[in-house]
Formats: structure tokens, sequence, C-alpha cells
């Protein structure tokens, strides 16, 4: 089973010591749901697990590849996938927002043109394929989000507070959303304030206090 | 010839298809769209580099942008003349008195205008586009252009700026091209000519077509802008 091995990852924000996180293993098939107070680091986490954060240490192992000194790969970025909080779609139509990672993997036109159609109806964006952006909903957003990095097949994802400031209906898609990544075999951590998640299959559940990811307390 | 007449003249001019009004007309598109045709690619990526990179006297390249978007074109005009003639630097181009002379000249009073606007765009873009590309896989290039693809309203709203600099300018005209009939006489001089001539009706008739530029360049401006919202 594929997994994520975190073997040192540590950040200061000046002389604050913001993650100092050792021996953490993320296993496919598990939704790793990562709490915290704000300002814990769990955004930070993520992000130096994506790649788009190299002011800390990191070293990891994934696909039995070993990644250290802050040597992260752009190739790697194409398998371990971030989705923002507040996610930026860009200014085209959802099914182009959908296809964009696919168009830079060189997908060939037909096969992206039945990828979006499929990542649609995972979503359940029937209808919105070529409306702008700017005309959705919060859940509408996050959903769009999600399809455009699923649609990647990552084996990686890592997902930043994906039910924050979403009313009840569309928490619920979106937790959806969540459970059938998990269920397709990927590694998918999300960092969350949101307790009903927990209630979701197969979570994973840690605790980002003082620096240190651990178990939370029962 | 009182204005009334002068003004009834100018527009049986323009309507008759007098080949002299069209042929300065002409002359005057041609130079101010190669001027910014050759300056846009230049002037985007400096301002896309000035915006994105930090660098010491970084500071200084934009404060001189900046400083040079007030840089009267009569000056720019001096300068390329003396380094465009027979015994300047560049004599040997032959360049001096040409509507090449005249498209360098615009091109390098649009630059600024054009640098500026990019520049600008690109540090009001929000920090999620570029980290937003990258996170689904594109590479740091593919992401600046994400990036300016998203800005793409205001930077086009640069060149319709730039594009009103350079279509009413005068004095980098008058000083490079020399204000040759058929040859660098453009709207602006052939303006300033005909009215000091006592020819106001084609200096009217001229003056129309330079206000029916400089207003389709401000509502395509308006269209640009309205389009960036997507609304």
């Amino acid at each position: 089973m594929s997994a994520l091995e975190v073997q040192r990852a540590v950040k200061y924000f000046g002389e604050r010591c913001l993650l100092d996180i050792e021996a953490v293993t993320f296993w496919a098939g598990k939704l790793h749901l990562i709490v915290g107070d704000n300002g814990a680091g769990k955004t930070t986490l993520l992000k130096m697990l994506a790649g788009l954060d190299n002011g800390g240490a990191l070293d990891f192992r994934f696909n039995g590849r070993a990644y250290t000194h802050g040597h992260y790969p752009d190739a790697l970025r194409r398998e371990i996938v971030y989705v923002h909080q507040h996610p930026y779609l860009f200014s085209t139509s959802v099914a182009a927002n959908i296809g964009y990672g696919l168009r830079l993997r060189k997908v060939p036109a037909q096969q992206r043109v039945d990828a979006i159609a499929k990542a649609i109806r995972w979503a359940g964006l029937e209808g919105v394929e070529k409306v702008t952006p700017k005309r959705l909903s919060g859940g509408e957003k996050q959903r769009v989000a999600l399809a455009r990095a699923m649609v990647l097949n990552a084996p990686v994802m890592l997902i930043d507070e994906p039910t924050a400031n979403l009313d009840a209906k569309a928490r619920n898609q979106v937790s959806a959303l969540l459970e059938s990544l998990r269920a397709e075999g990927r590694i998918v951590i999300v960092a969350t304030h949101d307790p009903a998640l927990m209630g979701l299959p197969d979570v994973s559940a840690w605790q980002l206090l003082d620096a240190k990811l651990n178990r939370p307390s029962p | 010839m009182d204005l009334l007449d002068a003004t009834r003249e100018a527009f049986r001019l323009l309507f008759s298809g007098d080949a002299n009004i069209w042929t300065i007309v002409w002359i005057s598109l041609r130079v101010s769209l190669l001027a910014l045709l050759i300056a846009t690619p230049p002037a985007v990526a400096v301002g896309f580099f000035l915006a994105v990179s930090s660098f010491p006297g970084r500071r200084a390249c934009v404060i001189v942008l900046q400083s040079l978007l007030s840089f009267p074109t009569v000056v720019v005009g001096l300068i390329l003349f003396l380094l465009l003639t027979r015994q300047g630097p560049f004599g040997n181009l032959q360049m001096l008195y040409t509507q090449e002379a005249m498209i360098a000249g615009q091109a390098v009073i649009a630059f600024p205008v054009l640098a500026a606007f990019a520049l600008a765009a690109v540090q009001g873009a929000d920090l999620r586009v570029r980290e937003t590309a990258l996170a689904l896989g594109a590479s740091r290039t593919r992401a600046a252009w994400t990036t300016l693809f998203e800005v793409r309203f205001a930077v086009v709203a640069g060149v319709l700026n730039g594009f009103g600099r350079v279509i009413s300018e005068v004095g980098c005209a008058m000083m490079v091209g020399g204000n040759i009939a058929g040859i660098t006489r453009n709207i602006p001089t052939a303006i300033s000519l005909e009215t000091s001539k006592g020819d106001f009706a084609q200096g009217i008739a001229l003056g129309v077509v330079l206000m029916v530029f400089a207003i389709g360049a401000n509502l395509a401006l308006a269209w640009v802008q309205g389009r960036g919202g997507l609304d």
C-alpha cells in the first residue's frame, strides 16, 4: 500500500517554531484529518508537502523515493496536488478550469473532454460547465476545485479546509466527494476544523499542537 | 473661411475619400500599430519581471519606469534624432525622416505605458493564481503565463492606453519623421502644419479622425475593462 512518509518537517517563523514534525506516515485509502487551532501550521504543512512553501526543512519518502534537503522536483507536484482553502478559479469556464491540469499534462483533446465530463458528473456540476466561476456559489466553487484536482488522478491530495464557510448542504456534498477520493485508494490529507468530517469512514485523525503532529487525545 | 465653412469643408474632404487625408490617416495607423506591436512583448515582460522579482535596485527601476510615463515626447524625439542623425552613432542606418524612425520613437514612448500597466496588473493579481497553477502541476514559466492570462484585460487596457498616447503625439513624429508628405506626415504633424498654413478644413478633418480614434480606443478600453469583470 502506498504511503507518504514524512521523516522531518521543520518550519520557523522568525524565532517561533511553527512545525517540528518527525516520523509521520500517511497511508493510502485513509482520510487523514489534521485538526488544530488557527495558526497552528496546518496550511503551512500542506503547502510544504505540495512543494509550494520551500522556506522550511522537509524530508520525506514517497513511492519508494526519498526527497531530502528541500529538494522538491517540479514533476512531483503532478503527483501531489494541493487544493486551497479559498480555491482560485481561473477566469474561464468551469469546464476549462477542470481541464487546466489535463492540458498541462498534454492529455489528448478527446480524452480531456471525456475526463472533464466525468469530473463534472462526479462533482454534481451538470449545467454549469460553461459558466464563469464568478457566478458560482461557495459550495460550487469548492466542488469545481476538487473536480479540477480529482481529474488529475494524483495519488496524493492535500485539501485545505474544504468545508469552511459552507452551508450544511454544500458541506455534505463536499464531504461525500472527500469520501469518494479516499475510497479510490488515494492518500487524502485534509486540514479541517469541521467535526462532522470525523464521522466519515476510515478517518485517520491527527492533531497539530505546539508544532508537533500527534494522534488527538481521546 | 470662417469656422463653419472650414468644418463643412472638413467633412466634405473626409466623406469624399480625399486621397491626401486618407494617406495621412493610413500612415498614422501603420506607424502607431507597428510601434505597439514591437513595444508590447518586451514591455509586458519587463513589467511582469519587475512585479514578481526582488533584487537590489528594483524599486529604483520602478521609479524610473514611472518617471518615463511623463517624459516629454519631444525629448524622446530629440534623443532619437541625435542618435539617428548622419553624425550620430546610428547615422549609417539612414533611418532619419523615415516611418521606421517614427515607429522606433513611438515604440519608446509606448514602452513605459505598457510596462507600467503590466507591472500594476501583475502586482494586483491574486497571489493564488500562481500558487494554483503550480499546485496543478504547471512549470514556473507556465504559471507565469497563467498569471498574465488572468490579468489579460489590464494588459490590453495598457495597450489601448499606449495607442492613445502614440497616435496623438506630435513632438517625436515631427523630430524624427520630418513631416514629409505621403511618407512621414501623420495626423498630428499634418494638423500642426495645415493649421499654421491657415488650411483649417484639413486640420479639422484630421482632428475629427484623431478624435474618432481616441474615442474608439476609450470605448474599447471601457469594453475591455467591463469584460475584465466578466459579469
